[in-house]
Parts: C-alpha cells; structure tokens; sequence
C-alpha cells in the first residue's frame, strides 16, 4: 500500500504527460488526489493503530510525524486539484493573457506539464514524509523544488521567471547545505554503536548512537555543526527569516493553486527535515542547543514577517509573509518544548488548512480584479460576496481570532511559553502577533468594503469549482477550533512526544 | 598511493582558485570538467575508503556526469545564449581569489580545532572539500550571469561530495548515485530555465531581476 502511495501520483504524472485530450488529465489529476487521499488516511490510521507499515525494506515506514504531515499535503492536494479543474478550463478559455505588472503578453506553460508536475510533486512530499531515511528525505526535498519550479512558472512572463530562478538557486543552495548536516550526522557518529545493524531506518540508527553519547563528549560539537546546516538548509525551504527571500517572490508569482501547495504543504515538509535533527539532538542531550536556536530564528522570522506585513500593499504577498510568521510560531513552538510542541503541531494543521483556503481565494480575486494591489481591490462584498465572506473569514482565522482553529493552537503555544520560557520570549510572541493582526486587518477589510470600481464588469456568478475548496478547507479550520477529535488529539500528542512534548 | 591522493587534493585546491579567477564562462565550464575528473580520480584510490566494485561504479558515474556530463551540458547552453560569454562579477576575480584562499586559510585552521576521530580524514580532505564549498558559494553570490551561478551551485556541491567519500560504505554508495541523479536533473533543469531566461530578457544577467521587492 505505501508503495502505491509513492507510484500512484508518479505513474499518474508520467501517464498525464502521453494523454493529449484535456478532460482526461484533468479527470486523472482529481481521481489521482482523492485515491492518493484514501491511501494516506489508510496509512494515518496504520500508524495510529501501531501497525507500522513498511515498504521497499523499510525504506518508507511513517511515524505519527511523517504520517500528520503525509494527510495534510494530500488533503491540501484534494483541494488543489479541484480548484485546477476550474482554473485551468478558466485558462483554456483567455482570450489575451497580459502581465500584470508590466502590461506585456505572455503565454502559459502546457497544461498536461503543469497537472503532470503537480502529480510528481504530490509523489516527492509523499517520499519526505514517509522515509526515515534522511538520505531520501534529502533527495525527495529536492525533487520538490524541481518538480515545483515548473509550476511557478507556469504563466511564462518576466516576473514569474524572476522568482522561479530565486527559488531554484536559493533552494538548491539552501538544500544542498542541508546535505552537509546530514554527512557531518555521519560523522559525529563515526565509530559508535558499531554493533548496530545499518539499515534504511537511518531514524532509529541514528537514534540508537545519539542516546550513547553525553554532553561533553568530543562527537557533540559535530553533531551541533550538523544541525545547524540542517536548520539553515532545510530552513531556507521553509523560509524561516532571514533566509525567506524566495518565498515572498515564489508565493506571489505563481498560480494560486500552487502558492497553497506550496505554504501549506511544502513548507511543513521542509518543517519535517528540522524536526528530524532535532529529533537526533534531544536524543544526544543536546537539545537545549537546538531548542534556543529554533527560538530564536522563530522569533527573528515573526519579527521580520510583521515589519513586513505592515504597509504591504500586494496581497499575495502579504499572505507569503504570514506564512513567514506561521513558519517562525512553528520553530518557536517546537523549540519551547512541554505542550507548546503538541500546540506547534496543531498549528502546523490548522496553519495549512486556513492559509491555503486563503490562497485559493486570492486567486478569485486576482481572476476577478487583475490586480495585485489591495488599493485597487474594492468592493468585494459586491462583486463577489461568496468569496468575500470567505476572505473575511479566512483572516480572522489566519490572525487567530477564536473561535478558529489557530487561536487554539496559538493559545497552547503561549501556554506553553509561560510554563518552559522567559516572559520576554511571551512578549515578543504576542506583540508581533498583535502588529500582525493590525497590519492584515487594514488592507483585508479595506478589499471587502467600499464601492466596487465602476469599470468591474456585471456580477458574475462564481464558479462551484472556486469556492467549494477553500469553503471545505475554512470549515474543517473553524470545526478544528471548535473541537480536536481524540483521535487527532492522541495523533498530534504522538508525534509531539518524539520532539520533546 | 596516499601521496598520490594528497597531490590531487593540492590539484583540486588550485583548481579552486582557478575556477574564482576565470572570466570567460567557456573556461569556466573547462574547469569545472577538470573538478570532475579529479573527483573521480580521488574516489578512484584506495586513500580514503575501502576500494570495491560499489566505489568503482560510483567513480565511473561521477567522471561520466560530473567529467562529461554537466559540462557538455552547460556548453549546450552556453551555445544557445547570444551575447559576449563573461562571467560579468560583483565581486572582482582577484577579490574572489582572495576570498578563496581566505577560505582554505580559515578550513586548515578550523580543521585544527575540530575534535576528528582518527582515521576517517586523510589530512587535506576536509580543507579541501571546505575550501571548494566556498568557493562554490562565491560564485553563486558574487557573479552577475546566471549559467557561472549554476556552475557555483555545482562546485559547491562537489565540495560536499568531496566531504561524504570517507564515510562511502557499499551500502550508502546508491544513495550518492541518486544524489548524483538529482544534481544532474536539478542542472538540467536550471539550464531550461537559463534558457527561458536568455530569451524573455534578452541576456542571462541577474543584475536585471529588478521587479519582484516589497
């Protein structure tokens, strides 16, 4: 079965790419994310049953972090999927396609490129999550940025092609540091615990050695030089200030479909590589060492997303350097240790869910509006009341305003602060999350209220295909608000108790 | 044999220095060709690890890719870029040179103060690989053409190659090959994406991505 989880969206992908009739990859690309869905609840609910599934010798075998992350990126993907059909039948039909920024033509990438590339990178997050092997979860990291890469660009103008040659050369550089983390792990584990078998498990190896070592033993300051590559590489392809600079560029040029898949799946899976380090180092009983580093590029990465966010006047870019934010509450989380870990994995949950419902609608509106500034977007409640009210609904969820999801799991984290951390650390984390609430409330509302423009065409009826996603994606953020099902309770406290909680 | 491995680590050294200082992009390419074979050459000889048919297969695919490969890769789209090939720097060849050799300086002094467990470092090795590291990383940031940024980006990762031969065991030698694999579709890649480059701006410098800031 997880086999099939890998090779289903890799097949499909590489099939997608012979069809030439249009209904058909679109047809596959949706069937695809729901089979890929089934499979990985299947797998989620293995894991949580204790079954530990396993394949290819172990190379794939989930823990409940692995697995938490696996649903996510696949529900997301759901959602993802069925917003494409709408976008790319949208696409299909443009008459003229002009860049917005600089008023030229451009003309888009082959669609069956894009569904295909979609499905590998569906296929890549899939390796990340379900390998405890960090070799493979190097390669299938990088394999995301490759497959992705397409996808940014998928609208062939200029600025597209600007950030996706950011993305690509910073990711790559970034990920390629995050390989050196993994060959000095080896080295700080050169010549202990000999006697252990080796084997694709690299996880429980590397586990096994870490307990053997003390503090000052002379393999610890390998290991700290490990994580910190680890951090900075894999932290790059998460953004986590000051090494986010591709991800604002990335999230604003590409289709919003896939600036969702992105925030809210990539990301967490770029989270994953972190945590495994960490995992290595409170094993080591080093985790002091880790935990003050993942606090401090926490709070440098919500401190630089909330001078960011105030003024800004794009508003796709103002959802990237929320994801900047979020990004830094979840390094910051996991770094507290105690329940500020099961608050940052429950954020991780509720993050994804509220800001890809987020992007998904931005996408109406740049459909709506051609436009990326929030000065020129007006009237909102007018010209698109279903996604306005979404819109609406989706910032209070975003800045965590209860009853949404994200107040939970930011309260948790704040619980958390005040039992494990200094006062100032509390401070710093509710100030910036209150700067950040200002910031995105002005140009939020500011799009929803006033009059609408008076060239806007007639009121369009909006399509079933692009508010049904993100409506689904809103509701299961409020209900998680409302209320954590035990199961999903006793999942996220799992896999809090491998990185500390 | 150990004084042979250790004069391919001076070569390598030097080679590093000549790839901060070149200002053609066709020599560059050259060069980076030239990095390939000598890692290969160093997987090649028994100075490092134990030899066996696993490292001999890894050697092969390095000198194939990374001798061969990349550069008949980059020279293809180099041959499809109009314009003079220069490197065009934001930080001088000689500055860069300097750097470099700041680089090796600071790799031997670090490599002096880092507890190594006996025997898994011939010495030179982990200067070298670090000195090829940063130097890698000046290209990338200190060049203005995107193709010297991809060839940084692939210096910089043999530097890191350079560093994991000594803990190659014929386990772990499938996984370089599909790091291999994924570098050499991840420069493939960026060469499609330098080509769309050359032609929607009308040159390969980076200099004039300008319209994405806050």
């Amino acid at each position: 079965m997880l086999a099939l989880l890998l090779f289903l969206p890799l097949c499909s992908g590489v099939a997608m790419l012979l069809f030439k009739n249009a209904t058909v990859y679109r047809g596959l690309l949706l069937l695809t994310a729901l089979a890929h869905l089934a499979l990985s609840a299947w797998t989620a609910q293995a894991v949580q049953a204790g079954q530990a599934p396993q394949a290819f010798g172990g190379l794939l075998a989930p823990d409940p972090l692995g697995a938490l992350f696996l649903v996510l990126a696949s529900l997301l993907n759901v959602a993802a999927s069925f917003y494409a059909i709408g976008y790319l039948r949208d696409e299909e039909n443009k008459q003229e396609r002009i860049d917005i920024q600089n008023g030229q033509p451009f003309t888009n990438a082959p669609e069956r490129r894009f569904t295909a590339c979609l499905c590998l990178f569906l296929s890549a997050m899939t390796l990340v999550t379900t390998t405890p092997h960090l070799g493979a979860l190097w390669v299938g990291i990088e394999i995301t940025t490759l497959s992705s890469a397409p996808l940014i660009y998928f609208h062939r103008h200029q600025a597209s092609l600007e950030a996706t040659w950011k993305y690509l050369m910073i990711c790559s550089v970034g990920i390629a540091l995050a390989l050196l983390g993994n060959i000095l792990l080896s080295v700080a584990f050169y010549g202990i615990g000999t006697d252990l078998p080796e084997s694709f498990d690299q996880m429980k190896v590397f586990l096994a050695k870490a307990s053997l070592l003390s503090q000052d033993s002379p393999h610890a300051p390998w290991l700290k030089a490990a994580f910190v590559f680890i951090l900075v590489g894999y932290g790059t392809k998460m953004g986590l200030a000051p090494l986010h600079n591709w991800l604002p560029d990335a999230h604003s040029q590409a289709p919003s479909l896939i600036s969702a898949m992105l925030s809210g799946a990539l990301l967490n899976c770029a989270f994953l590589g972190i945590l495994r380090g960490h995992q290595i180092l409170l094993a080591a009983h080093l985790g002091d060492f880790s935990s003050t580093l993942l606090v401090f590029f926490g709070l440098f990465s919500m401190i630089t997303a909330a001078v960011f966010i105030v003024g800004q006047g794009h508003y796709k870019r103002l959802l990237a350097y929320s994801s900047v934010e979020h990004m830094g509450i979840l390094a910051l989380g996991v770094g507290i240790g105690g329940i500020a870990v099961f608050g940052a994995l429950l954020h991780a949950v509720c993050h994804s869910l509220t800001k890809s419902m987020l992007f998904l609608l931005a996408g109406n509106i740049l459909t709506r509006y051609h436009t990326f500034s929030s000065y020129d977007v007006r009237g909102m409640r007018w010209t698109m009341p279903t996604t306005a009210a979404l819109w609406t609904a989706g910032f209070l969820g975003i800045v965590g305003s209860p009853p949404f999801s994200l107040f939970v799991s930011e309260f948790t984290i704040l619980k958390g602060i005040f039992e494990n951390s200094s006062p100032a650390v509390a401070a710093i984390y509710l100030l910036a999350l209150a700067v950040i609430f200002v910031g995105m409330s002005i140009p939020v509302l500011r799009m929803v209220q006033g009059t609408r423009p008076r060239d806007m065409p007639q009121t369009l009826p909006e399509s079933p295909f692009s508010v049904l996603p993100p409506l689904g994606l809103g509701l299961l953020a409020l209900c998680l608000g409302i209320y954590v099902p035990a199961w999903l309770s006793a999942f996220l406290a799992r896999g809090a108790m491998l990185i500390g909680g | 044999m150990s004084a042979l491995f250790q004069f391919l680590l001076i070569l390598l050294m030097l080679n590093n220095l000549a790839l901060a200082g070149v200002s053609r992009l066709r020599t560059l390419i050259r060069q980076v060709s030239v990095q390939g074979v000598l890692l290969a050459l160093l997987l090649m000889l028994p100075g490092a690890q134990q030899f066996n048919f696993e490292h001999l297969l890894l050697a092969i695919a390095v000198l194939l890719i990374k001798g061969i490969g990349f550069p008949i890769l980059l020279r293809r789209t180099l041959g499809k870029i109009s314009g003079d090939p220069q490197v065009e720097p934001w930080l001088s060849c000689g500055l860069s040179v300097l750097a470099c050799m700041a680089g090796l300086a600071f790799s031997l002094w670090f490599e002096g103060r880092l507890p190594i467990q006996p025997g898994l470092f011939p010495s030179l090795l982990l200067p070298a690989a670090l000195m090829t590291l940063f130097c890698g990383l000046i290209l990338v940031v200190g060049r203005r053409k995107a193709l010297s940024q991809v060839i940084g980006y692939l210096i910089a990762e043999n530097g890191i190659f350079l560093l994991g031969i000594p803990l190659m065991s014929e386990e772990t030698v499938w996984f370089e090959l599909t790091i291999l694999l994924d570098v050499f579709v991840a420069v493939f890649v960026m060469g499609i994406a330098i080509n769309h480059i050359s032609k929607t701006f009308e040159s390969i410098d980076v200099g004039r991505f300008c319209s994405l800031r806050d």
